[in-house]
């Protein structure tokens, strides 16, 4: 697991990283999510070991990182796309990362396999494209066989088939009980593979919870209700104490009851209603709206 | 893609540290696995050879025109390891892309993820760069130096065992090897190719030009003390006003070498990777 405890990182005059807490647990993948420019690639560098922080630690299993005997047993992180000599072939690269960590050569194929560029093993990296690169980082990573794996934005570049390989590897290393933390901006996807996420926003943590419970939080969720009687059954309601939005679609949102209150009310007036349903918003509604006020860089829309 | 196997048999306990011995064997692997080493390899040895014999063949040419005086004057040793001269830029290059090319691509936390303790990746990539450079290079002198005096036989060819010759090869091979540590320390300190090979062809061909112009004994005294200058006493056969003594040029060589990889190591560890 990885323990963070107030850690704080100033680049110059900036203050990247503000008193971050938090905990990233075994048995579960856990999203790293937050707006360009909040901090996550240098609380990843941070838990790594590469960029010390100015106050607070972060550690790996109970040690930092830099004081495991074999960190890349322990730890293994994709960080950078590309992050390779290309006058090097893929196999040397693992390789000499094995030979470091005293890793069996036998396990550099097994990985090298396990990705996918078997064939372009002995091809130098610099001329892979940018999903094979990907994958020789990932290889990289599973390398030692660790406990708990970090990866940002594990699925730049791949194509649609890598997309799902990659989620249901995040799975299954989940499910064989290890740590796994993936920071990622592909909403959908880490609606579908994270089950817990830590949200940070100009340095800070926003939120530390499950996704579902993160999505129940924002305000978005709803009762939408369709009727041919519409009006009436927005003034009923709105007597009944909800509040209630015309969508622009012609639907009704409902806020402060729950969807079988709508439906009773409907049936004691004899309102036809076509359509009644909780409707959740995405993650990535849920995620726009928490962060809305902590985004650096926005494009004027 | 074959199915989700990613588990290997159970790895035992990990209780033994990372040695120094584990930095050496990855920093090796890398060093003879990627394709510019053997580049700048083989440019030493090619350019320390070539213009060595080529030196000596203009020299024995015009053997015949020459004044008493230019005979005297020309060092049959010292000509045929000219070529260590243009050996000076590709250790130099060499010495700084073993550090700055992971920079450059950012494989530098790879190195430094798989291998913490960052002094001792400095040091083995100096040890497995260091022993390369000395075989490849000492081996240039050898040959740069029978060649030459094949060449110049009969007219000023001299035998290995004639004063002074022995120790000016071996001591090509020792220039060149403590000058790609110079550039190693250079490029750990800039951590960016083009201004560590700057600053090294600065230091090694800049700054004598601007500084040996200047008045004596201001001139001549500080040239002597500048990096290359004081390594290349050690190949210099004839003692001159203009150089160190061999021993203690290569000395201070050392000592430019020794600073800078100093600065290097006490910067690595301060700075974010």
């Amino acid at each position: 697991m990885i323990t963070a405890r107030h850690l704080t990182k100033r680049y110059g005059t900036t203050l990247a990283v503000d008193d971050l807490s938090f905990d990233v647990l075994p048995g579960r993948v856990t999203g790293f999510l937050g707006p360009n420019g909040a901090g996550k690639s240098t609380t990843m560098r941070m838990i790594m070991g590469l960029d010390a922080p100015a106050t607070g630690e972060v550690t790996v299993n109970g040690t930092p990182y830099r004081s495991h005997n074999r960190p890349l047993r322990e730890v293994g992180a994709l960080l950078d796309a590309r992050a390779f000599q290309g006058g090097r072939s893929a196999y040397n690269h693992l390789l000499f990362l094995a030979h470091s960590n005293r890793i069996p050569r036998r396990r550099v194929d097994e990985v090298l396999d396990i990705v996918g560029l078997t064939g372009v093993a002995h091809k130098r990296a610099g001329g892979f494209s940018m999903g094979m690169g990907q994958r020789l980082g990932i290889a990289a990573a599973l390398l030692g066989d660790p406990g708990v794996l970090l990866f940002d934005e594990p699925v730049n570049g791949l194509d649609p088939e890598g997309i799902v390989w990659i989620r249901n590897l995040l799975k299954s290393l989940a499910a064989e009980g290890r740590t796994v933390f993936v920071s990622s901006h592909l909403m959908s996807e880490m609606a579908i593979t994270a089950d817990h996420l830590v949200v940070i926003g100009r340095g800070r943590l926003i939120a530390e919870t499950s996704v579902q419970e993160f999505i129940e939080r924002s305000s978005d969720v709803h009762v939408q209700v369709r009727s041919p009687q519409n009006d009436t059954l927005a003034w009923l309601l709105k007597t009944n104490g909800a509040d209630v939005e015309l969508a622009g679609d012609g639907a009704l949102a409902v806020r402060g009851v729950d969807t079988a209150a709508v439906g009773d009310l409907a049936a004691r007036h004899a309102i036809v209603l076509h359509e009644l349903l909780l409707s959740e918003p995405s993650l990535e509604t849920a995620y726009m709206e928490l962060t809305h006020d902590a985004v650096d860089y926005r494009a004027a829309s | 893609m074959t199915a989700l196997t990613t588990a290997i048999s159970p790895a035992p306990v990990i209780d033994e540290r990372q040695t120094f011995g584990d930095i050496l064997h990855a920093e090796w692997t890398k060093l003879r696995t990627i394709r510019s080493t053997g580049w700048n390899l083989g440019t030493v040895l090619a350019g320390v050879i070539a213009v060595g014999m080529i030196v000596c063949a203009a020299t024995a040419a015009n053997w015949g025109t020459m004044t008493a005086a230019d005979r005297a004057g020309f060092d049959p040793t010292f000509g045929s390891l000219k070529g260590l001269y243009v050996g000076e830029l590709a250790v130099g290059v060499l010495g700084a892309l073993v550090i700055t090319s992971e920079y450059a691509t950012g494989m530098i936390r790879s190195t430094l993820a798989a291998m913490p303790g960052r002094r001792a990746v400095l040091a083995a990539k100096g040890v497995t760069m260091a022993a390369v450079v000395f075989v490849v290079s000492t081996l240039a002198s050898f040959v740069a130096f029978f060649c030459g005096q094949a060449i110049l036989a009969g007219k000023a060819g001299i035998s290995i065992t004639d004063h002074g010759a022995l120790r000016a090869v071996i001591g090509g091979g020792l220039f060149l090897t403590v000058l790609s540590l110079f550039a190693l320390g250079i490029g750990a300190i800039f951590r960016h190719t083009a201004g560590a090979i700057s600053a090294f062809v600065g230091a090694v061909l800049v700054l004598p030009a601007i500084v040996s112009p200047l008045p004596n004994p201001w001139g001549r005294d500080i040239t002597k003390f500048l990096p290359s200058n004081a390594g290349q006493a050690i190949f210099d056969v004839h003692a001159n006003s203009g150089t160190l003594a061999p021993w203690t040029g290569f000395a201070v060589l050392c000592g430019w070498a020794v600073a800078a990889l100093g600065l290097a190591a006490w910067l690595i560890n301060r700075r974010d990777a």
